[in-house]
């Protein structure tokens, strides 16, 4: 592997080649912000948080799509990097409702992280904003269109499981929104309430809604547990509150994995000490359903009864 | 003897398939020996429907604007052997026009039939690509654009030959060339000329470029929107493939085949940026990747390939043909060759002009253009469209080459250019190209999809008479912050409109904010129309006419306009035989 020698704020960084300025950083301890970045994701470079100042370019350049070159010498809060972050930050929460009070997501939002690092505050305009919807169709998703940042996290990780990619964008300008299928709801689009989206979505517009009302993140205690319903295990959290185990949500999919609803309702079964009812999807619509069939274990359960009544006779 | 009709979509828009038909019959009728054909367009969309009729001895007479009678007329005045005393042969000042310009891309438009490549091979086509393969390397071949100092005539502007030879020296066997004919800046349409008027002009330069970077898939991208042109190409195609230019070994000389294809993209204006391009024609939504890496590492399906614009490609052979050294004989020392521009907006001649590189402003809006409509004074011209700027009458005298335009904080672009007359207010003209921008853009970026919009609020704010001080300097730090960190170009530029508006006319802003008037008197919400007591005759006539009834007074008297009733229709200020109403 060939290694390059750069600059990042002063700090000497040895990296392979074939990084980017902001995969450097990290190894020097320096943390880019960033929305739209996710090193398991394909880079996009959209939400231009992560510009940097790299020496004798008179244009900002996004870390996350730069590539490091020998002797590169890149500032990462220079006077104008800061500037232009806090404009994009700005742009962002001139159009964001001003929610954190009671929003699900508070305290793990990165805008609320990055706002509050940059000193960007809600101020109030007469301008427009983005239409203010929520999907409530599904048990397990709840999509709140107005809190949406356009990072297109949601889209690229339900993408990467080829059967499912059920995310695209619809319309554009300022215009564009995430959609389901072709803008459908949640619950009549061939979304299989993996979770995936949610685990990823930086802001409060994607949240699990079996989770919301229960805790916030501050509130009580986060215990991460790895699904036991298939051998790969993606990993779970169990939230709990007072002593309670409250909620159950997905974290990230296992090596391999897509993660799934069945292991989700698996883990809240055996986590939770007062789990909700599960429902499952039917021809494009949620219906209550028993644990056995949620759990799809409705014949295994036929089978041991028919063998314990077998048992019984032969006794 | 043969007459010709431009038949490019602006003619055929003018009735020149109707003139076309006329003529036929009548020389069927007259059963005189009048050959009949078509070409493309010849760039003057002021004087369509264009007949050239090209006597026995190959003298050629022009006709404009021929309309039924006027084709007619044409054949009768043939047969009796006196077409000079045509009324609609072309003027010698329209002639002259013509002369001003050079035409080296747009060298065979509304002179050959497009359709026919015969007639592109009788003009000299295909001995520029049959020079390449017989006696050229790929290396010799770039080196000769290099000369030529071709820059790309899609918007940036880059050393055509530069980017052959990224592409060229881009690891990996398989490698792609996509011709960008996407044409989205609204306005232009020098490139559907060169598909209408000679699509083998582009195909040369295709398998040419195809040849110097080692590419042997070519693809053209084309706006839905021009089917006549995507009908032509394919026309072109077929006869090129037929006479082995295309998927055939060229000239047995076992060194090189090309194949090409047609695309048609129903893209938004973004997907001209040539990596939307790419995702569009991989089949994704046509939204802009970050660059680098350029396409000439990771283009298309990840390899490496070479975008150019059509007008780029035109230029090509005729480079080939006749050398670099002539093509760079012709322009400045930074930007050599031709430029086609699209005149439009407040001109008298507006259509499409090739002129060399180095010519004023003034020269071509008013030595070739014909000067502004109406007799009225010249304000800006914007040239770039959507992503350019305006230019002010200070710099009318300055030469159009790259440097020199994007000192004056517009660019070159495509080659539009709006005129824009002293009626025209320049924040409501700003305001304008970013409505344009705002809509167009992608969506995927933060600065561009909600800078543009709140740059558009503020402007519309301005025009109603809601602006507060404080305002320019606002739109002006948004505006480049959007130039600076936005995605692609179309964010990259999209303030320039107004960023130039407020540089050379920040006072028509202060006034629109501070005075609460639009001095060019087109911004609705800050008229006041007022009637002189002096010169109110008291017909009535205003009061009769005024849809709200904000006219009061009493016939013989002189009226009065209630402005909180008036919503500014100007039907009084038309209708008042005696000058009496007066608009602020
Ligand atoms: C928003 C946007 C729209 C564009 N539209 C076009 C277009 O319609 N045609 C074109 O040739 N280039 C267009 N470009 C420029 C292309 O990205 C690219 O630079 C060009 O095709 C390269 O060709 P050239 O080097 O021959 O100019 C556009 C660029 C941007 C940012
Ligand atoms: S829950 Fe899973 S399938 Fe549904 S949209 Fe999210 S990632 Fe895609
Ligand atoms: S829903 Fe969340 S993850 Fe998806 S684009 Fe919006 S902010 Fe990003
Ligand atoms: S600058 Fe505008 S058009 Fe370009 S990627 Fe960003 S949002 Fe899309
Ligand atoms: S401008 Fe129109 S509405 Fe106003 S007074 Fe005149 S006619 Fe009436």
């Amino acid at each position: 592997m060939r290694y390059v020698t750069l600059t990042i704020d002063g700090k000497k960084a040895v990296v392979p080649a074939s990084y980017t300025i902001l995969q450097a950083a990290e190894e020097v301890g320096i943390e880019i912000p960033a929305l739209c970045y996710d090193p398991d994701l394909e880079i996009v470079g959209a939400c231009r948080l992560c510009l940097v100042e790299i020496e004798g370019n008179p244009k900002l350049h996004t870390s996350c799509s730069m590539a490091v070159t020998d002797g590169m010498v890149v500032h990462t809060e220079s006077e104008k990097v800061v500037h232009a972050r806090k404009m994009v930050l700005q742009l962002l929460l001139d159009n964001h409702p001003n929610d954190c009070l009671t929003c699900q997501k508070a305290g793990e939002c990165l805008l609320q992280k990055y706002a509050y690092m940059y000193d960007v505050k809600f101020r109030e305009h007469d301008g427009a904003y983005k239409p203010e919807y929520t999907d409530t169709s599904s048990p397990y998703i709840l999509k709140d269109e107005a809190k949406c940042i356009l990072c297109h996290k949601c889209v690229r990780i339900c993408e990467q499981v080829a059967d499912r990619q059920v995310l695209t964008f619809a319309n554009r300008g300022f215009e564009t929104k995430v959609a389901f299928d072709a803008d459908m709801s949640i619950e009549e689009s061939s979304c299989v309430s993996c979770n995936r989206c949610v685990t990823i979505c930086p802001v409060g517009a994607l949240l699990d809604k079996r989770l919301m009302g229960k805790t916030r993140i501050w509130d009580g205690e986060v215990t991460e547990f790895k699904c036991k319903s298939c051998e790969y295990g993606c990993d779970f959290e169990v939230l709990s509150k007072n002593g309670k185990n409250v909620a159950v949500r997905a974290k990230s999919p296992g090596e391999g994995r897509p993660l799934c609803l069945k292991g989700r309702l698996t883990s809240e079964f055996l986590n939770l000490d007062d789990p909700e009812t599960p429902y499952i999807k039917e021809d494009g619509k949620f219906i209550e359903a028993s644990w056995e069939k949620a759990l799809e274990i409705e014949g295994i359960l036929d089978k041991l009864d028919k063998m314990d009544s077998k048992d019984a006779e032969q006794c | 003897m043969k007459l010709i009709v431009g038949q490019g979509s602006c003619g055929i828009a003018a009735g020149a398939s109707k003139a076309y038909k006329i003529l036929e019959e009548e020389i069927k009728n007259s059963g005189a020996n009048i050959k009949l054909g078509s070409t493309g367009c010849i760039g003057m969309c002021y004087l369509e429907p264009i007949v050239d009729f090209i006597d026995d001895d190959g003298k050629k007479t022009t006709f404009v604007k021929v309309d039924e009678e006027i084709a007619k007329q044409i054949v009768k005045d043939i047969v009796a052997s006196k077409v000079d005393s045509n009324e609609n042969v072309i003027s010698d000042e329209d002639k002259e026009a013509l002369a001003k310009q050079k035409r080296i891309s747009l060298r065979n438009c509304g002179i050959i039939d497009p359709e026919n490549i015969d007639e592109y091979i009788e003009s000299g086509g295909y001995k520029a690509i049959e020079r390449c393969i017989k006696e050229m390397t790929p290396e010799e071949v770039i080196e000769e654009v290099k000369v030529s100092g071709l820059r790309g005539r899609g918007g940036a502007g880059f050393p055509t030959w530069f980017k052959f030879n990224a592409a060229r020296q881009s690891p990996g066997t398989e490698k792609y060339l996509v011709c960008n004919a996407d044409e989205g800046d609204p306005g232009a349409f020098m490139d559907r000329s060169v598909l209408e008027g000679d699509p083998h002009a582009l195909i040369e330069g295709m398998i040419i470029a195809g040849y110097a970077i080692g590419a042997s898939e070519g693809i053209i991208y084309v706006r839905a929107e021009y089917p006549l042109a995507i009908k032509r190409l394919n026309i072109a195609m077929a006869q090129a493939e037929e006479r082995g230019y295309l998927n055939k070994d060229l000239f047995g000389e076992g060194k090189f085949k090309f194949s090409l294809r047609i695309k048609a993209g129903a893209g938004a204006f973004v997907c001209g940026e040539e990596t939307a391009l790419l995702e569009s024609l991989e089949g994704n939504r046509g939204t802009p990747r970050p660059k680098p890496p350029f396409p000439a590492q990771k283009g298309y399906w990840g390899k490496p390939t070479n975008i150019n614009n059509v007008e780029t490609f035109a230029n090509v052979p005729f480079i080939l043909a006749n050398g670099g050294d002539a093509f760079a004989a012709v322009g400045t020392e930074d930007s050599k060759g031709t430029k086609v521009f699209a005149l439009a907006g407040k001109i008298k001649k507006g259509g499409l002009v090739e002129v060399p590189m180095g010519m004023t402003i003034r020269e071509i809006i008013f030595g070739i253009g014909g000067g502004i409509a109406e007799d009225k004074g010249f304000k800006a011209v914007q040239m770039g469209g959507p992503s350019g700027g305006c230019i002010p009458a200070e710099f009318l005298d300055i030469p159009v080459d790259y440097a020199s335009i994007t000192k004056t904080g517009a660019i070159m672009g495509s080659g539009g250019m709006v005129v824009m007359d002293e009626t025209t207010c320049m924040v409501d003209m700003a305001k304008f190209f970013l409505d344009f921008t705002c809509k167009e853009s992608c969506g995927k970026c933060t600065p561009c999809r909600e800078g543009t919009k709140r740059m558009l609020e503020m402007l519309e704010k301005i025009t109603e008479g809601k602006g507060e001080p404080g305002d320019i300097e606002k739109l002006e730090e948004l505006g480049k912050f959007i130039n600076s960190a936005s995605l692609c170009g179309l964010g990259q530029t999209a303030s320039n409109p107004v960023l130039t508006t407020i540089r050379y006319f920040r006072d028509e802003y202060e006034a629109h904010i501070n005075d609460k008037k639009c001095p060019a008197k087109q911004c609705k919400a800050l008229l006041t129309y007022t009637i002189d007591p002096e010169k109110c005759t008291g017909c009535t006539i205003c009061a009769r006419n005024c849809p709200v009834e904000a006219i009061t007074g009493t016939l013989k008297e002189p009226h009065k306009i209630n402005p909180d009733i008036c919503i500014k229709c100007g039907k009084c200020y038309e209708v008042c035989r005696f000058g009496a109403v007066s608009v602020e």
